[in-house]
């Protein structure tokens, strides 16, 4: 369960409303896979992700990233039961994708870093608390069906 | 893991930027730090860490400041910070998973304030020159 108060809601609104969900996700995971190199062994069957270049329009993480954002974007609606929200897709990752939660953790700090680029100033401090506190959250709610 | 020349060349052509606002870059990165993770500000029980400080523009200049030493000499970061990694090994012994939280928050400053410069292949070499910087600082911890 995460607590924000009106305030960090409306923050979190804001940024969500402006968010281009496709841009962002592709981003995001491609930026995961150029910068922890090894996260790539979750992905064999995305085809070509040998440079940088190809890693980014790799056509595939684009769509792969895109879900991952729109789920958490989901998750935003159930922060009083994150826990429950992401049940499923917990149990998804231990026992079909074989993650280790750990790597929830570098999509997030790199998410954050995805935001920070596109919203530059915007950006604040105290913006970027709430959503490090939001995706912690949603880890640890992906981690929770973990056995 | 060592930087290629690729990443030494992205490092140092993106600190002739950064070094025009290294304060105000180490300042936020400090903020960043503070405001996402409050226990960080336990090693700061002397310090004024309310946002625009004296302390916390003092604080951040002298971190850029090191990092700036360290992108110097780009090829011995070991010997340009082997007097800072006496310091946090000896006296101030900060727990080494707060590196990576500064390092995490370092490089969302530069991606606030660079967004077109901050490429997939420039946050790979500052993420990688950051965890090296990192490993340095605490490498005599033990």
């Amino acid at each position: 369960m995460v607590h924000l108060t009106a305030e960090e809601k409306a923050a979190v609104s804001s940024l969500q409303g402006k968010v281009k969900v496709d841009v962002v996700g592709g981003e995001a995971l491609g930026r995961l896979l150029v910068v922890y190199p090894w996260t790539q062994r979750f992905f064999d069957s995305f085809g070509d992700l040998s440079s940088p270049d190809a890693i980014m329009s790799n056509r595939k993480v684009k769509a792969h990233g895109k879900k991952v954002v729109n789920s958490l974007i989901n998750g935003l609606k159930n922060l009083d039961n994150l826990k429950g929200a992401f049940a499923k897709l917990s149990e998804l990752h231990c026992d079909k994708l074989h993650v280790d939660p750990e790597n929830f953790k570098l999509l997030g700090n790199v998410l954050v870093c995805v935001l920070a680029r596109h919203f530059g100033k915007e950006f604040t401090p105290q913006v970027q608390a709430v959503f490090q506190k939001v995706l912690a959250g949603v880890a640890n709610a992906l981690a929770h069906k973990y056995h | 893991m060592s930087l290629t020349k690729a990443e030494r060349t992205v490092i140092l052509s993106m600190w002739d930027k950064i070094s025009t606002q290294a304060d105000a870059i180490g300042t936020q990165a400090l903020e960043r730090l503070f405001a996402s993770y409050p226990q960080t500000k336990t090693y700061f029980p002397h310090f004024d860490l309310h946002p625009g400080s004296a302390h916390l523009r003092m604080h951040g200049a002298k971190v850029v400041a090191a990092l700036g030493e360290a992108v110097k000499s780009i090829d011995n970061i070991g010997g340009a910070l082997a007097k800072l990694s006496e310091l946090h090994a000896y006296i101030l012994r900060v727990d080494p998973v707060n590196f990576k939280l500064l390092s995490h928050c370092l490089l969302v400053t530069v991606a606030s304030h660079f967004p077109a410069d901050f490429t997939a292949d420039a946050h790979t070499a500052w993420d990688k020159f950051l965890s090296i910087v990192s490993a340095v600082l605490t490498e005599k911890y033990r």
